[in-house]
């Protein structure tokens, strides 16, 4: 069996460890796809030496044998983009994990020997081979069109979804196009292109997942990416088409961000790729998004969503090819003219399948382990984001703003992965041990996390929330840093010992970290506010300290002025709701801002149960 | 099963656990093989397969095999498990053979230890509160049906006595009790005799499928005990329906193991020479945990996992913290001062424990009351630090109202002693220290709740 002669296009397995196989008898491309052993396990071939390829296998390979045969697919990696993504779940490498599960895989098999699971390479078989889409063209036989031109469109729950030309195909003519109740695999049309040849459309086509979809020019940022989070929009914003980067140790809430993001994020589309993760998280998504409006249409937020779940105990190869399959998926969305948003948890678990196949390959290491690619791996992901205008006509802008969640061992950020995260990203959210340890949530550090694009929003805002969200936000970090110089001195020096001023100053960033930068995820007033609200917010809460100044100076005590009522209400003002909550908010602010001596309230002569006998 | 009467005696090289040998026929990655040594009849499993050479890890190691003395006989398949529910009650070695005095145990079916993952989609989301009858934990970090929920611990502390509390208490509220697998890996003797100690005086042996590898049993076989222990946990929980809670003790044991077969592979090591692989490979175990749509049975895992040196950031303790749902962590200094058993809530969390809690679930109070104990004892152990550098002369008396909450709810709150308590005790002892405070202090508890609960007269 081992010194059987390969057919043509057919090689054989001459050695496998793990996820990694070498062949010999084939001679394939860098990046081809290929079938490995009688179950047809997907490969990509990642080196070439002499006659042998070595392969990586994104399926269990146990059971693999010397001379298994290897078969040679002629096509790299693809991702195949049409209709019927939004509220699906996928693994990571497309297989449709919903539509199996409902076919009663519970679990998932390797290969394509006999498997409701069996991957085809020649169709698109991720999406719903059965389902019917009816397909309105906007060209008639006869037009011209070029590569990314929209042949027509289909009705795919809260979106038009576009049928395009696929970017690499083109310049022609339509020779055939009409209305049709298609799937994705049929034919509604036909392109002759002026090199003679003839290409069918459908409404899914193919893309390789580690090439980049063109564009015709990248845009600047000009808005952010609205997520509802106060800390994150009010302090630390992205923008859409940014970059953004969550690193913390476990515990600090990674993901709970993430699936806020995932639920309170303006964006029309969102990619959430779960790569390497929990999959009780998976089902936790799966079990609450339906019952979640999307906040823009009102339609079930899953509609909106595609959910790529490559869990944690998958074969390890999987993982980068999950990550990638997402970004395919959402520059394909992007180039209908949609703003899509990339949440991607965890880069660090993609990270380590990186390195557990550079280790398997016996290259040389880099820094703890990694290989020296690391980061440049990662810029190619992360350039990938971006607003642009799409190829093709009519002219679409869409964009596509990543999310990217680090898990750093240990919770230290100087390990490779993140600091080579940080180089790319825009944001940088640091979730830090100590806030979530105090449970203050999202646990979003103010002294290490950083917004770049805060001069590329500042006229949004200004245009859209407020005229002075620039000088409140530098107010808010800076009564945050004197607050946290002052906890040093207090640390030494106990908290009678500093000055009356200093003591407001403590005073109104404590109001600042409790009333307004931890918001709770979990209640429903809470979640997600608007800017609006959020920044009406801020103001009331930065009012404190010109309040609370004033009262002491007229002679109350401070504890006498914190008592005061109005205080008391700041405190429970993020749950407030309704239609009129902005204005009520600015009277709160106008009240607080008004506090004095004679609104003190004199503790010494309450009876209430909280006072002292 | 035997497919293969191979017997291969090109036995190359010898190292540490691993075997390579010249193979003269063909066998699988995976493959479970049979060592043959002069003395006795090992376990292999073939990790790496050339056209020349095989690459076999010895689950038993290979002290005293000799190359020319050594055959490999493959079996032609991975290794699997014969499943049986008449494992409960039932103490058996690493590898699923009886070491009791029982009968043979005949199986259900067989089962490939490797597991297969399950499909994301067809789990069902962990909603079941589970009364563990641990206040500190069925409070503030409550553990749900299909969570996998660790444990961690330094040396010296109880933790396998607070996982076999968890193991012979739990229970589904007004339900059966969980069955239970255990899987020693690396302990003591000692230890695995007090396991088996408290599951024999609460009369729940029968309950308990035992799979023990014992710090002195061979520690590549480690890697395939708790594979064995959560085979069976699965068999029970998605093929027979019953409520599966795994406890596997201790993971720093089954860690170095890995890093054992790693170091004698040759591996490029990741941190502290474990290898970079280390987080896949704990996924495949924790990841087994859950439930499945339609299905009644669910599987729940309690690791226990030393802390090096009381390090939470050492690998293991780090790597599992990543995977699972949320950890119990104990704490030295409780311990010391008697609080048993030594909880310390601050550090502890249950990712899933709000889809598990409140009105229909446990109480409709349960996620505020949790909130402000916890707000409360935080500021108390804040206190503490600041009484240090200050003295406790500089404080506020409502400061030192707080000191003492602190100190009332770890003595009475989370130091329950032996006792098992029900959730309604646990709420009760809730409220005796949360009474300690003034109602206006509580400023986590709506007025509605502070109504009912705790009316405006002193306490």
């Amino acid at each position: 069996m081992t010194t059987a002669i390969a057919p043509p296009g057919k090689g054989r397995v001459v050695r496998a460890a793990g996820s990694v196989v070498r062949a010999a008898g084939l001679a394939p491309a860098i990046g081809e796809v290929v079938l490995v052993g009688e179950r047809g396990l997907l490969g990509e071939v990642i080196r070439l030496e002499a006659d042998v390829a070595t392969i990586q296998v994104y399926e269990e390979t146990a059971g693999l044998r010397i001379g298994d045969p290897v078969t040679a697919t002629g096509r790299p990696l693809v991702a195949w983009l049409g209709p019927g993504h939004l509220g699906a779940t996928f693994d990571g490498l497309e297989r449709p994990l919903d539509r199996l599960a409902a076919a009663g895989a519970v679990h998932l098999a390797a290969g394509r020997a006999g498997d409701a699971s069996a991957i085809d390479v020649d169709r698109p078989v991720g999406l719903d081979l059965d389902r019917r889409w009816a397909f309105v063209p906007s060209h008639s036989p006869g037009d011209r069109v070029g590569p990314g031109d929209v042949l027509g469109e289909v009705r795919d729950g809260p979106i038009r979804h576009r049928i395009l030309v696929p970017p690499d195909v083109g310049p022609g003519t339509v020779r055939d196009i009409a209305p049709a109740d298609a799937t994705v695999e049929t034919q509604v049309g036909l392109l002759a292109l002026d090199d003679g040849s003839t290409v069918p459309v459908r409404l899914a086509h193919a893309w390789p997942v580690r090439r980049p979809r063109p564009v015709v020019r990248r845009l600047a940022v000009e808005r952010p990416l609205v997520t509802g989070q106060r800390v994150l929009d009010m302090l630390f914003p992205v923008a859409e088409g940014g970059t953004a980067v969550i690193p913390g140790g476990f515990g600090t809430g990674k993901t709970v961000v993430e699936q806020a993001l995932a639920r309170w994020s303006d964006a029309d589309v969102v990619v959430y790729v779960g790569c390497g993760e929990r999959g009780n998280e998976m089902a936790e998504l799966l079990a609450t998004f339906p019952a979640l409006a999307d906040p823009r249409t009102g339609g079930p937020l899953l509609a909106r969503t595609v959910l790529i779940a490559n869990t944690s105990n998958m074969p390890v190869a999987a993982r980068e090819a999950s990550v990638q399959v997402g970004m395919t998926i959402a520059e394909y969305f992007r180039d209908q003219g949609l703003r899509v948003a990339l949440l991607a948890d965890s880069t660090s678990r993609w990270a380590e399948a990186l390195r557990e196949i550079g280790g398997r390959l016996e290259e040389l290491p880099g820094e703890e382990g990694y290989p020296a690619y690391l980061g440049s791996r990662l810029a190619a992901f992360y350039e990938r984001a971006g607003r642009a205008v799409a190829v093709g006509g009519p002219e679409r802008t869409g964009s596509v703003t990543l999310v990217a969640a680090v898990s750093p061992p240990g919770g230290d950020f100087s390990e490779p992965v993140t600091q080579a995260s940080l180089r790319l990203g825009g944001t940088l959210w640091a979730l830090q041990t100590d806030l979530a340890h105090a449970r203050h949530f999202p646990a979003i550090g103010w002294t290490q996390s950083y917004s770049l694009y805060l001069d590329a929003l500042g006229p949004w805002y200004a245009a859209n929330v407020d005229r002075d969200w620039a000088t409140l936000r530098a107010t808010a970090i800076e009564l945050l840093a004197r607050e946290r110089v002052l906890l040093d001195v207090v640390a030494l020096v106990g908290a009678d010992a500093i000055p009356d001023g200093d003591k407001v100053v403590l005073e109104v960033a404590r109001l600042v970290r409790e009333a307004f930068l931890q918001q709770h995820a979990f209640d429903p007033r809470d979640a997600s506010r608007p800017p609006r609200v959020q920044v009406a917010l801020l103001r009331a809460v930065l009012a404190a300290e010109g309040g609370l100044g004033r009262a002491i100076e007229g002679g109350a005590t401070l504890e006498a002025a914190l008592a005061a009522p109005v205080l008391e209400e700041l405190a429970r003002a993020k749950t407030w709701t309704g239609e009129d909550v902005v204005v009520r908010l600015a009277d709160l602010e106008r009240r607080v801002g008004q506090l004095t001596a004679a609104t003190a309230v004199d503790t010494t002569e309450s009876t209430g149960p909280g006072a002292e006998p | 099963m035997r497919l293969s009467s191979v017997r291969l005696t090109g036995v190359e090289r010898i190292a540490g656990p691993i075997i390579v040998v010249r193979r003269v026929a063909d066998m699988a990655l995976g493959e479970e093989v049979e060592v043959v040594g002069p003395a006795d009849r090992r376990h292999g499993r073939v990790l790496e397969v050339t056209e020349d050479l095989a690459v076999i890890q010895v689950y038993e190691g290979t002290f005293v095999l000799e190359a020319g003395a050594t055959t490999i006989e493959p079996s032609g398949e991975p290794f699997r498990l014969g499943v049986s529910v008449s494992m409960l009650g039932r103490a058996l070695d690493g590898r699923g053979r009886p070491i009791d005095d029982g009968p043979p145990i005949i199986a259900d079916e067989l089962a490939d230890v490797a597991g297969a993952p399950m499909n994301p989609a067809a789990r069902d989301n962990p909603v079941d509160f589970i009364e563990t009858g641990i206040t500190a934990i069925d409070m503030l970090a409550s553990l749900v049906r299909g969570q996998k929920l660790p444990i961690f611990t330094g040396a010296g502390l109880p933790a396998n006595d607070l996982a076999a509390r968890i193991a012979v208490g739990s229970r589904l509220i007004g339900d059966e009790r969980f069955v239970t697998v255990f899987c020693a890996m690396g302990v003591t003797r000692r230890e695995a005799d007090e396991f088996r100690d408290a599951f024999a005086s609460s009369a729940s042996i029968e309950r308990i499928a035992v799979f023990l590898n014992l710090a002195d049993d061979p520690a590549i076989e480690r890697l395939l005990a708790p594979r064995c222990a959560l085979t069976l946990g699965e068999h029970l929980a998605f093929d027979l329906g019953l409520d599966v809670l795994a406890v596997m003790t201790d993971v720093l044991a089954y860690g170095e193991a890995l890093r054992e077969l790693s170091t004698a592979r040759e591996e490029i090591p990741g941190r502290r020479g474990y290898p970079g692989y280390l987080y896949t490979d704990l996924a495949t175990l924790f990841e087994r945990a859950g439930r499945l749509r339609g299905r009644r049975g669910s599987l729940t895992v309690v690791p226990v996992v030393s802390m090096p040196d009381d390090d939470i950031t050492h690998p293991i303790p780090d790597l599992t913290g990543y995977i699972t749902e949320g950890q119990i962590v104990l704490a030295r200094d409780l311990h010391g001062r008697g609080v048993e058993p030594p909880i310390d809530v601050l550090l502890c969390l249950s990712r899933v424990m709000n889809a598990g809690i409140g009105a229909g679930r446990t109480r409709e109070e349960h996620r505020v009351v949790a909130d402000q104990l916890y707000a409360s004892y935080a500021r108390g152990r804040e206190l503490r630090r600041l009484v240090t550098v200050v003295g406790e002369a500089a404080l506020s008396p409502a400061e030192h109202r707080i000191l003492a909450f602190a100190d009332a709810f770890e003595d009475a709150f989370v130091g329950q002693g032996p006792a098992r308590r029900t959730l309604d005790e646990s709420f009760d002892a809730a409220w005796a220290v949360l009474r300690t405070l003034p109602r206006s202090e509580l400023r986590r508890l709506p007025q509605e709740v502070l109504d009912a609960r705790y009316p405006e007269t002193r306490p």
